[in-house]
This record gives C-alpha cells, sequence and structure tokens, in this order.
C-alpha cells in the first residue's frame, strides 16, 4: 500500500535520515518506535513531504507520490494526525469533522456515521467547541478529522503522547478496529511496548538507520530489542 | 373629591419632569451613542476579522473606511446628477453596493502587491502592522486626490423621522427629541450585516473553513482548504464592512477625511475591549465605547435638573470631560482592559 523506500533528509544539509525504508500493507499496523532523537519525527516528515528529500521514493498504492506536496497527499489518499495542534479548537466536534472533507465534493455524512460509531463519545459532543474537550477525547476528533476524506493510509504522530494509559489502550484498541477495516495505518510511538503489540510491522530506528525491522511479536520477543529499547 | 383635586397638581408636575428627562437623555446619549455605537461595531468587526484570518492589527482600516465613502460619496454625486434617488433614504444607500464593489478591488489590490509578498515571506506579525502603517497613508493621500479635505455633507432625502418641533408639539413636553434617518438606518443596516456576518462564519462552508483557518493555519492546510480564497474573503468582507461603517459615519456625522483616522482608536478600543478576533465581542465592545464615551463627555446638569429636587441641583455642567478630549475615553478603556482583563469580555486571543 504505501512503501517508502532509501529516504535520506534533513535539515539544511545535515541529514538526519539514512537510507530508511518503511512499508504498511493493506490492513495493517506499522509502527515505527526508538529512543529520542533517533529520526521517527523526521521519518514521519519525510514520507508526508513536509521535507525535501535527498534520496528515496515513495509509493501510495504503485503511483509515486514523492514529488508531491503535503496537501496533494492528502488528497492522494494519505490521511495524517498530527503529534500538537491536531484539532481546531474554536470549532464544534461536527464542524472539525467538515474542516477534515473540505476536499470531499460528495455526500460525507456515511463518513461522519462511521466516525461517530467508531468514537460515540464526539456525537454525544458534536456541538461542543474541541478545545473544550478531555485530551483523549480531542486525540478521536483529531483521528476522526484525518477519517473524514476517507484515506487508504492513516499516519498518526505519536496519538498516545500525554494521554492516560487506560486512554492509550482505548485508542490502540480503536485504531486495530480501524486497520480491521482495510486502512493502513503507519504510526510513530514513544509508548514502544505497547505499540509493538498491536503491530503487524516494526521498525526500530536507531541514529536515523533502520536498526531492526520485524514482525511486532518478533521485536517485543527479541532479547536484544528488549534490553536496548523496551528496559529489559 | 376634593381631597384628589388637591393631589393632582404636584403629581402632574413630578411626571412631566420625569418625562422630561428621559426624553433629554434619549436625545443627547442614548440615540446618539447607539448610532455611534453600531458605526463602531461594523468597524470593528471589520478590524477583528482582519486580525483573526491574516493575524495582524490593521491600521489602515479607519482610512479604508475614508476612501470607501469618499468612492461612495463620488457615486451619490453621479446619482445625483442623473436625478437618481431613492427618496426619502439616502442617495448614499444605493451607491453602496458601488462603493463596497470599489472598496474591495481596492483592498485585494493591496493585498496582491502589498501584504502577500509578506505572507509568502512569512513576515512576523509587527513587520504586518508596520506595513498596514504605510498603506495607511497610501490610503490617506489617495482619499484626498479623489475628494479633496473639505468637510462634504452628503446625506440627502427625508433628514429627519422625528424632530424637535415635531416632537414638543406632539408630547407636549419641554424637552424635544430628534430622530434622524440616518440614525435609524445605522441600527437596522448594523443589526442585518453583523447578522448575515455571524450566520456567514457560523453557516456556511467558506464561514467555516475561514474559522479553521484562523484556528489553526498548518491543519487547515493539511485539510485542504485554500489559504488564497481564504485571505480573499476576508478582505472582501473587512472592505465591505469598512464601506458600510464608513458611509453610515459619514451620513451620521458628515465626511471629513481626518476623522476616521481618528476613529480607529475607539474602533481598536471596541475590539480590543470584545476580545479581539472575536466576532460578536467586537459588536459588543463598539456599543461600550460608544456609550462610555459618549456618557463621558456629556453634561449631565439639564438631565439633574429634572430629576434632583431644586435646592440639590448642581452649579456645574457635570460633565466629566469636554468634548475635546473624547478620544482619552477610549484610550483609558483600552489602557484598563489590558491591565485588567487583556483578553477581552469574550477571551479572544493573542498571536
Amino acid at each position: 500500500m504505501l512503501v517508502a523506500e532509501n529516504l535520506t533528509a534533513g535539515y539544511g544539509g545535515v541529514d538526519i535520515l539514512h537510507s530508511c525504508s518503511f512499508a504498511v500493507g493493506a490492513g495493517e499496523i506499522a509502527v515505527i518506535v526508538g529512543p529520542n532523537g533517533a529520526g521517527k519525527s523526521t521519518a514521519m516528515k519525510a514520507i508526508l513531504g513536509m521535507l525535501p528529500l535527498r534520496t528515496g521514493r515513495v509509493t501510495l498504492e504503485g503511483a509515486d507520490i514523492t514529488g508531491l506536496s503535503p496537501q496533494a497527499r492528502v488528497a492522494a489518499g494519505m490521511g495524517f494526525v498530527p503529534q500538537n495542534d491536531n484539532v481546531f479548537p474554536t470549532l464544534t466536534v461536527e464542524e472539525n469533522l467538515e474542516m477534515g472533507a473540505f476536499i470531499r465534493r460528495d455526500s460525507y455524512q456515511d463518513t461522519m456515521e462511521s466516525v461517530y460509531a467508531l468514537f460515540p463519545v464526539l456525537r454525544e459532543k458534536r456541538r461542543q467547541p474541541a478545545g473544550e474537550l478531555s485530551g483523549g477525547q480531542r486525540q478521536q476528533v483529531a483521528v476522526g478529522r484525518a477519517l473524514m476524506t476517507q484515506p487508504k493510509v492513516l499516519i498518526l504522530d505519536e496519538p498516545t503522547a500525554g494521554v492516560s494509559p487506560i486512554v492509550m489502550d482505548e485508542l490502540f484498541d480503536r485504531i486495530i478496529d480501524i486497520a480491521r477495516s482495510g486502512l493502513s495505518i503507519l504510526m510513530v510511538e514513544q509508548n514502544a511496548r505497547q505499540a509493538l503489540a498491536i503491530a503487524d510491522r516494526g521498525y526500530v530506528l536507531v541514529q536515523g538507520r533502520n536498526r531492526f525491522t520485524a514482525s511486532g511479536e518478533t521485536l517485543l520477543a527479541d532479547p536484544e530489542v528488549r534490553r536496548s529499547f523496551l528496559g529489559g | 373629591m376634593p381631597i384628589r383635586k388637591f393631589a393632582v397638581p404636584s403629581s402632574e408636575a413630578e411626571i412631566p419632569d420625569f418625562l422630561n428627562a428621559i426624553v433629554l437623555l434619549a436625545n443627547f446619549v442614548v440615540i446618539p451613542a447607539t448610532a455611534y455605537g453600531a458605526q463602531l461595531a461594523l468597524g470593528a468587526l471589520g478590524v477583528t476579522l482582519v486580525y483573526s484570518v491574516l493575524r495582524f492589527a490593521n491600521f489602515a482600516h479607519g482610512d479604508l473606511m475614508a476612501f470607501a465613502t469618499a468612492a461612495t460619496i463620488l457615486i451619490v454625486w453621479l446619482f445625483q446628477g442623473w436625478g437618481v434617488s431613492l427618496a426619502p433614504l439616502p442617495t448614499a444607500i444605493l451607491a453602496l453596493p458601488l462603493g463596497m464593489i470599489i472598496t474591495c478591488l481596492l483592498a485585494l489590490g493591496t493585498d496582491r502587491f502589498v501584504y502577500r509578498f509578506y505572507r509568502h515571506q512569512r513576515s512576523p506579525a509587527i513587520v504586518f502592522v508596520m506595513v498596514s502603517v504605510g498603506v495607511m497613508f497610501i490610503y490617506n493621500a489617495l482619499t484626498r486626490f479623489l475628494i479633496g479635505v473639505d468637510d462634504r455633507r452628503f446625506e440627502d432625502g427625508e433628514r429627519f423621522i422625528v424632530t424637535v418641533i415635531g416632537f414638543r408639539e406632539a408630547t407636549g413636553l419641554d424637552q424635544g427629541l430628534a430622530l434622524r434617518t440616518s440614525q435609524v438606518l445605522t441600527v437596522i443596516v448594523m443589526v442585518l450585516v453583523t447578522t448575515a456576518v455571524f450566520w456567514f462564519l457560523r453557516s456556511t462552508r467558506t464561514g467555516k473553513s475561514m474559522r479553521a483557518y484562523s484556528d489553526n493555519e498548518d491543519l487547515a492546510l493539511l485539510s485542504g482548504i485554500n489559504p488564497d480564497r481564504v485571505v480573499l474573503v476576508t478582505w472582501m468582507l473587512a472592505a465591505s464592512l469598512a464601506t458600510i461603517a464608513g458611509v453610515l459615519y459619514g451620513l451620521d456625522k458628515s465626511f471629513r477625511p481626518f476623522t476616521y483616522f481618528q476613529i480607529l482608536l475607539p474602533i481598536f478600543a471596541a475590539a480590543i475591549v470584545g476580545g479581539i478576533g472575536q466576532p460578536f465581542g467586537a459588536v459588543a465592545g463598539g456599543f461600550i465605547i460608544a456609550f462610555s464615551e459618549v456618557a463621558l463627555t456629556y453634561a449631565w446638569r439639564g438631565f439633574l435638573t429634572h430629576i434632583l429636587p431644586p435646592d440639590l441641583i448642581p452649579a456645574g455642567l457635570v460633565q466629566i470631560l469636554s468634548v475635546e478630549y473624547k478620544f482619552a475615553v477610549s484610550f483609558l478603556i483600552l489602557v484598563i482592559v489590558l491591565l485588567v482583563r487583556p483578553t477581552g469580555i469574550i477571551r479572544g486571543r493573542v498571536f
């Protein structure tokens, strides 16, 4: 579905990523983990087209999207949930979802219904400004907004940052639900252990390089990965 | 009934006095302040829209109003020359849509050749503010080239709905009350226009995209909202509001280019008092500033004469500030708000 190969990129002439590759198939969850400063965010920006690539290419369903702007990639079928500032705080929940569907010219009522079915609390709060919601609910709005374009692949930047463990578990459950509906999911996560537990593919980045690449299960079982990155 | 007959004269003397006091207050405070408040509200709404979407305090807004009014006056003269009128309403109402179009073109041209450059540079807000000061001087000169510096009265049609003499004759009260067509028109237009703007921002796709852009520019871009379109619509709204506010102010007072530069201060004060970036707050702020300004510069002696017993009537004028200092009121309110509640009445955002 989404394939990123040999990405080399960085800021101001200094490369942060060195020939990194990522891929996620239809209905799969891929997780990028790694220590602070490993280049996780940079990898995400490179995949989204927010950073010029020195080498490498990104394809979506076989089509080369390397030259597209982030907005054009959204139109091409990538949904993105930024880590911070991922909702419109003064707009209501429903207006947030409407803005997510801004580029769609067809009726988006069905999509909105399926977002409400996925996150029932959003239906209750649909007339409330998104800025007044709790952190976990706001993340749900953010994910819902990104789903409104009916993307083929959903990219999440640390969706569980700053939410409680209970909310985190629930959010991961919903992400599994979304993947089961056939979407590909690529996410960067700080909570490596929990994220790898739901991952079909896991990527451990270290100093801008693919250090380990395997299924989440295999990585969790790998003693070296456990010792170095999961705290035993 | 001898007792009642005896009591009547004293109560009869009190009631008209009380009515006289009310009429006096309405004539010199409530009516003028309401009309002035509506004009400030329309101006502040334009300033606050530009602030919330384009993220800078537009110092050129007052002079944009002046230009818009000058353009409208020229069209009024043209219409008057042709004998076209909307009597009993002022011809300016007929000329207003054309004035709005011309002003939109000026605002969009300015954006294309001035502001867009700085937007693409992603210049900080203070640069935009300074640029808008430059634009202000240009508009200022443009207006003077266009129509000169003189005082222009362009109010025609039926000037009064209620005249002082007519009111006195109809009611038999000592105090007169005048209600001018321009004042009633100002309030009606202001209610219609602000309702339309609120509806537009709340309920239309474009309006929502403007609020989304104002809330979170990056996320709006990611959602596929076209920033150029948002900017275009914002300038058109701001220019239209500037034209309406400017023409209503000119109808009510008379047109002199420099007064529009001066009312920039009460307009900014209104936008800040209401909560900068909050359209509803801007309207509320307009009325707060207008009523404060008129109430503090009004000589209350006449009013007190009617309601106080003769021995308590003060000797002075009971005027807190002389009219020359009316702009100090806006400034004072501005300072107090910024010290006590810098977010304004409705919590606004400061970028």
